[in-house]
């Protein structure tokens, strides 16, 4: 116990000593939290819509401005030709090229029926998708309105399509995205600092005389992870108080659960970190391989891209994704309320990764070369 | 220039000793690619999703075939009421719901506009849209084609088509999105270590005690490293043709000169961070920490920058993989050519110019 209140005082000297990691550990998680949930907005006011009007009727006009005036489109110009409209999207000044045909008043009134041409930027399929599908709805709803001065009697098979958001009712991205923002950042933390810190011992050469030490391996690992345990806790606390601060989320459920949920998944990501250093010899391979995993944290957690959507085997890698716990954990937590029953298999899965990473860390950390 | 060439051996040399490091070098990049050029989608299939059909009649039922044919939705089962929705939503796995009123078809027919309600799990906004979305698409495809059946007059119909990506797959927006975002990191950190390294080993006296210029310095510090992230180039990018099935449209050629912009942008940039900082885990927490998620998020590729607040479309455009993926998404993707890019290489260039000029001028020829 002594060895380990020696070992933990020295760690915290070289923690304190060296101001430039300190700064960068507690400032750039604080900056990034403060800047990047605003990024994050699906929702599209401004698609950028060029039209070609080869007809130039009244009713050409009136369906234009009714797009316009229903506040998702801007539009970015009247082009003569398919051909000019088609070069704004190639330089992506447009989304969206709506092109109404010559006599398109005329063929309305006289054959019933008329088509209008869309063409849309489809390399985002989301944003193409939900584009699409405004169009669609404005130029139905003109549709009615045309029928209605025409053919007052002639309109069936309308339908009045009402949806509810629940649990998030005013579609607050924020609210979705600021829980794995700060898992992400407190895995890089921890993760990081604790691969690099024990690298660096190699490298430089310390370690060596920590191998000759009595010191026992539970004493050194133990002495490695608790700074960076509690540095972590702290990057977790600062988001949770900005989050209340400056986005007013107040957690729904209760915060002890948040937190042993967050020591327990500490332990996990700090052995993991552990567990790429004992295979390193250089902080540079410490770091690849960091940051190849974060990538895959990341990319993969359902954060950015619903899990549903991957295919089976994508799946399975998220289900060994620490990350993927920790932003459900947090989600249903602070949105949600959910009790400690309901992240119960969350937190046990958690607890066997903390077990199985450290151990094997500890077993593969050797005191002889 | 014997001197410079010679340097560049010696740099040569340090960087291929390391076999580990190359290894991930090669590896990393050609699994990520792989891995989310297929992983990622923004595309939501098989969302499950529960009916309260208090109708019960033929209209109902069509619209629930249809909504079961369509492959976004597995429909889950019938309930019996709106109290169960809760309690099915709760249970984590249902992304929406579909209610039909009593009388629905018999209200469609007299035009008394029955109301369908959508209610969807806005825990996960995207999907909860998505799914929104792709309802509310079938619904208006219903109404439209009853339309055509019941000979309506005055029709306008729109008749859409998908460019660039008919098929909406997630692979033309990620591998772009995916290319800028490996080659950016990587870059970074290999060159972010390259100088400070030599400081911290103590190596740094040598090199300033030699009569090699700063600038030179640097580029030998750059060109290697510029080599191995061609050759990681060419991986990814026959990868991403033959494998991922997204074969570059515009001119090969200039999508590898601006690929090549770009790499030197970002081995600036790396350099850049070297000297700045004392030691190697400074710079690879800043490298790594602080370019991972602005990347990320600022490039556009995950969220649309059109759509951020003002001040973050300006930070946005200091984002050297923004512009990057613009250019990528235009030459692989549309096949546009240099006119439609020309401006945002000439910024990358800008940017490249910054760096290097900084960095030139920001070099130490004393220690301390």
């Amino acid at each position: 116990m002594r060895t380990l209140i020696l070992l933990l005082r020295k760690e915290f000297r070289q923690i304190f000593r060296n101001k430039a990691i300190l700064r960068i550990a507690m400032i750039v998680p604080i900056m990034q939290f403060l800047i990047l949930p605003q990024a994050a907005n699906y929702e599209f006011k401004n698609i950028n819509l060029v039209v070609v009007d080869n007809d130039h009727s009244s009713y050409s006009r009136l369906m234009i401005s009714k797009i316009v005036g229903s506040g998702y489109f801007r539009l970015v110009d009247n082009a003569n030709s398919y051909k000019e409209a088609y070069a704004y999207v190639e330089t992506d000044k447009a989304d969206i090229i709506l092109e109404i045909p010559p006599h398109f008043e005329r063929n309305l009134i006289r054959e019933n029926s008329q088509k209008v041409f869309l063409a849309v930027n489809a390399i985002n399929g989301t944003k193409a998708g939900l584009g699409g599908n405004y169009l669609g709805r404005i130029l139905a709803d003109f549709n009615k309105d045309i029928l209605l001065e025409l053919a007052p009697n002639a309109t069936v098979g309308n339908l009045d399509i009402a949806t509810t958001a629940w649990f998030n009712p005013d579609i607050n991205y924020k609210l979705f995205l600021i829980p794995g923002i700060l898992a992400i950042l407190v895995t890089m933390i921890g993760g990081f600092l604790t691969a690099l810190n024990i690298v660096k011992e190699k490298e430089v050469g310390t370690i060596e005389q920590i191998n000759v030490s009595p010191i026992s391996k539970r004493d050194f690992i133990l002495g490695k992870l608790i700074p960076f345990w509690i540095l972590a806790m702290v990057v977790f606390t600062n988001g949770l108080i900005l989050g209340y601060l400056i986005y007013d989320i107040v957690p729904q459920g209760s915060i002890l659960l948040l937190y042993s949920f967050v020591a327990v998944y500490l332990f996990a990501i700090l052995g993991f970190g552990l567990l790429v250093s004992t295979f390193c010899d250089t902080q540079q391979q410490a770091m690849f391989i960091m940051f190849f995993f974060m990538m895959i944290f990341m990319l993969m957690s359902g954060l950015f891209t619903p899990i549903e959507s991957m295919p089976n085997w994508a799946q399975w890698i998220c289900a060994f994704n620490p990350v993927t716990y920790l932003i459900q954990v947090i989600r249903m937590v602070m949105l949600k309320a959910s009790s400690l029953e309901d992240v119960l298999p969350q937190l046990r899965v958690i607890a066997a990764m903390a077990v199985v990473l450290n151990s094997w860390a500890i077993l593969n950390y050797r005191k002889t070369s | 220039m014997k001197q410079l060439l010679i340097f560049i051996r010696k740099e040569f040399y340090h960087v291929l000793r390391d076999r580990k490091v190359l290894l991930i070098l090669f590896g990393m990049p050609v699994v990520q690619v792989l891995l989310f050029g297929f992983a990622l989608s923004s595309e939501v299939k098989d969302s499950r999703l529960v009916v309260v059909d208090y109708a019960r009649d033929y209209a109902s039922q069509q619209i629930i075939t249809k909504i079961e044919a369509s492959r976004y939705f597995d429909v889950e089962k019938n309930l019996l009421n709106h109290a169960q929705i809760e309690a099915s939503f709760q249970e984590g796995k249902v992304k929406a719901a579909i209610v039909f009123p009593e009388n629905f078809q018999e209200n469609l027919l007299r035009n008394n506009k029955p109301q369908v309600q959508i209610i969807v799990d806005a825990t996960d906004v995207n999907t909860g849209n998505l799914v929104n979305n792709y309802l509310n698409a079938i619904l208006l495809d219903y109404q439209a084609e009853q339309n055509k059946l019941a000979k309506m007059p005055y029709q306008i119909v729109a008749e859409t088509r998908m460019l660039y990506n008919p098929q909406l797959k997630g692979a033309p927006n990620f591998v772009p999105g995916v290319m800028a975002m490996v080659l950016l990191l990587v870059c970074v950190m290999m060159t972010a270590i390259a100088i400070v390294k030599e400081k911290e080993t103590g190596t740094m006296e040598v090199l300033l005690v030699s009569p090699m210029r700063p600038a030179m310095v640097i580029i030998s510090k750059a060109v290697p490293y510029l080599v191995l992230s061609l050759i990681n180039l060419g991986a990814i990018l026959l990868l991403s043709i033959y494998v991922l099935d997204v074969p570059v449209k515009g001119s090969l050629f200039l999508l590898l000169a601006e690929s090549t912009l770009f790499i030197i942008t970002c081995l600036t940039l790396g350099i850049l961070i070297s000297i700045q900082t004392n030691s190697q885990q400074v710079a690879m927490l800043i490298s790594l920490m602080g370019m991972m998620l602005p990347t990320l998020m600022l490039s556009g590729f995950m969220f649309p920058i059109e759509n951020m607040p003002l001040p973050l479309q300006v930070v946005s455009n200091i984002v050297p993989a923004k512009w990057y993926y613009t250019i990528v998404k235009a030459v692989m993707i549309k096949g546009a050519g240099f006119g439609a890019v020309w401006k945002e290489t000439l910024i990358l260039l800008g940017i490249t110019l910054v760096f290097f000029g900084v960095s030139v001028k920001k070099f130490k020829i004393r220690l301390q």
